[in-house]
């Protein structure tokens, strides 16, 4: 095991960690799902023949989680672990990307679908994706103006506005 | 010849002005995700699901299947040019498309795979339409028991065949199947697993949330560490005088090609095998029988047509179960289900009886899909090679906006639009980690079907549990299943006990 404090000092984090983690993590998942499963009955209905609405989602969960259990069991024994699963230049970018869409979908509540995807759109094709102005502009002013004719003038799906609302009540009275 | 005149009516529906206007888009669109680096058919259906609800439920069908057709042309495309491969089920055109094209053959490469392609779709989906009648026919029969054999059998395969790590196929089956719990009890009509007390989970969780999610927003993650520069695309000129040699050359492979169209079909009937198996097995046949087997991996021309005809003829045979036992074949035929389940088309024999119309229609749309794609593809691949230009993060930010859209459109709810974003985070963790996903999506769609005939068969027979062997079809099934399931340990012992021997100081 002493490959690990090596690794760890550049900022990689090692698969056997991530595995360690994610089957800690499924195994709380399981415990979490069971807890919610127990409300029904898991047992065996005797009458009625079969087993109770909780049984499927109880048993199943614990069958992950003792998978999991030997996958955590396993990570003990195992050598070819020690390759990275996380380098420091990725995750800046994955977790830029993730903040960026859990940001816009919180977004969309509140200042609605269209400038939260325009905002999105700004952030990821001038910012993160370093394009000219002229590429980020056109798919910026193109992007939303196709969303609304597909979804909201052909497919007649409203998509939330927050409070833009006001502003669409022009645009409903002309493609409606 | 009963079938035929079935095609015939088939053909009437499928060559409708709308519907063959449908499938000319569907091939086009197919082709392109196909071609994208990262996209494949899975991701491309599940991101262009929801916006199908534009068109009639049987036209989205066959929309979706041309898509899928599509994709399967595609990859090829992206594994000559770019040497990346479009799909994983193109991983094995890379092996000799990739050298061709160094050598300045791109065009005879792609000229190639798409004939291959085209005798891979037509040989299968003349196997399909001569196998689906019968399939049909001996499903009619089939009670509760025999569905839950049927899909106990189905998740078997994964850990027999899948060839990942059996705890973690495992997890995931599980974890499928727990997800497709949430909302209602189907037989009591009590709410279970509604987590935080969230309204939003009373509807359950929909596979096409789970599908966007891993497929969408987990693959563009995946994406991002791939490459963020603009790839390096491989020029391809087309000449007719390149066809006519590429069509001479083709022309010496039939045996390959036909090897190539029926391993294909049967292979991907599986659930966990599918086309990437498949071509990657008739690649190895083609290098094994070959009289010159040291020129594959370095241009030759039989190591793209293998694994084409394969792949293609893959995709029509994992529709066949689908269609016929409502049990897919493979994560994209899996989504395919979902959505005809959504939209109230049933999968199974009683469809081939209640609604010959759509089936046909939808059997019949292949042949035309097959002939769409072939000409589409030669005609456009000038085109392809300006697409796949494209920076990753102008396709990924695309995507992502289709994914958040496209999730929030069939429910109208934002509870979706969150499970996507937190389904993608997870299952890109998840694959990350070596955790299969085709599994997950399987058993989510399955599920239900799953507890329902497990549970039915049991109130019927008054809890008794041997009702599931008792009956003949169903005790093969549950054999073959548990087959499947204790080949792993039977591998391991022998891997064990030859250690043994070799090794007796351990």
């Amino acid at each position: 095991m002493d490959g690990v404090g090596e690794f760890r000092h550049k900022g990689v984090i090692l698969m056997l960690v991530a595995d360690r983690v994610i089957a800690l993590g499924i195994i709380a998942l399981s415990a979490y799902f069971m807890w919610y499963a127990i409300a029904l009955p898991i047992g065996w209905n005797g009458e009625a023949g079969g087993p109770g609405g909780g049984a499927f989602p109880f048993w199943l969960s614990l069958v992950m989680a003792l998978c999991a259990v030997g996958i955590l069991i396993r990570s003990f024994r195992e050598q070819r672990l020690l390759d990275p699963f996380f380098d420091r230049e990725t995750m800046r970018s994955v977790v830029a990307v993730a903040v960026a869409l859990v940001v816009t979908i919180a977004l969309i509540s509140y200042v609605g679908a269209y400038v939260a995807i325009v905002l999105f759109l700004l952030w990821y094709l001038k910012i993160f994706g370093q394009h000219g102005w002229v590429l980020t502009g056109l798919l910026t002013v193109a992007t939303p103006i196709f969303l609304f004719f597909f979804f909201e003038v052909t497919l007649k799906i409203l998509l939330p506005k927050g409070i833009t609302e006001p502003y669409f009540i022009p645009l409903y009275a002309a493609f409606f | 010849m009963e079938v035929l005149s079935l095609l015939a009516d088939g053909f009437a529906t499928s060559l409708s002005p709308l519907n063959l206007m449908i499938v000319l888009l569907g091939v086009t669109a197919g082709l392109f995700i196909g071609a994208m680096p990262g996209l494949g058919s899975v991701n491309g259906v599940a991101i262009v699901l929801p916006l199908t609800f534009i068109v009639p439920p049987s036209s989205a069908i066959i929309l979706l299947a041309a898509i899928y057709y599509g994709a399967m042309y595609g990859g090829a495309v992206s594994s000559v040019l770019l040497g990346i491969p479009g799909a994983s089920t193109a991983v094995a055109t890379t092996f000799d498309g990739r050298p061709m094209a160094q050598k300045g053959e791109a065009g005879l490469a792609l000229i190639a795979a798409a004939t291959a392609s085209f005798i891979g779709g037509t040989v299968s989906v003349v196997l399909f339409t001569l196998f689906a009648v019968p399939l049909a026919d001996l499903a009619l029969a089939f009670g509760p028991a025999e569905e839950f054999a049927l899909v106990l059998l189905a998740f078997t395969t994964f850990v027999g065949l899948g060839g990942d790590d059996v705890l973690k196929t495992i997890i995931m089956i599980c974890l499928g199947l727990v997800l497709s719990t949430v909302g209602l009890d189907l037989i009591s009509g009590q709410p279970r697993l509604i987590f935080g007390d969230l309204p939003g989970f009373y509807a359950g969780i929909s596979f096409l949330v789970l599908a966007i999610g891993v497929y969408g927003v987990g693959e563009v993650l995946h994406t991002i560490e791939t490459s963020k520069s603009a790839p390096q695309v491989t020029p391809a000129k087309l000449t007719f005088s390149e066809l006519a040699a590429g069509l001479k050359a083709m022309n010496r492979l039939w045996k390959t090609m036909s090897i190539g169209s029926f391993l294909g079909f049967f292979v991907g009937m599986l659930p966990a095998a599918g086309a990437t198996p498949a071509s990657l097995m008739a690649y190895g046949i083609a290098r094994s029988t070959s009289k010159e087997p040291e020129t594959f991996g370095k241009g030759n021309i039989e190591g793209v047509a293998a694994p084409e005809t394969a792949n293609n003829a893959a995709s029509t045979g994992s529709l066949l179960p689908m269609l016929t036992l409502g049990i897919p074949g493979s994560p994209t035929t899996a989504l395919l289900l979902g959505g005809m389940v959504m939209w109230g088309l049933m999968p199974g024999p009683m469809l081939f009886i209640e609604q010959p119309d759509f089936v046909w229609g939808l059997i019949s749309s292949l042949y035309t899909a097959n002939f769409a794609a072939v000409a589409i593809n030669l005609a456009l691949i000038p085109l392809f090679v300006w697409a796949l230009r494209m920076p990753f993060t102008v396709l990924c930010a695309l995507v992502l906006i289709l994914c958040i859209v496209g999730g929030f459109a069939p429910s109208q709810k934002m509870h979706d639009v969150w499970l996507i974003a937190a389904f993608g985070f997870g299952g890109y963790l998840l694959r990350k980690a070596d955790y299969p996903l085709a599994p997950l999506v399987l058993a989510l769609v399955l599920g239900p079907l799953m507890e329902k005939s497990f549970r039915q068969t049991l109130i019927a027979e008054q809890g008794n549990v041997f009702a599931f062997v008792e009956r003949p079809l169903s005790a093969t099934f549950i054999c073959i299943a548990l087959l499947f399931f204790i080949l792993p340990l039977l591998k391991h012992l022998r891997k064990v006990l030859r250690k043994d021997v070799s090794a007796p100081a351990e």
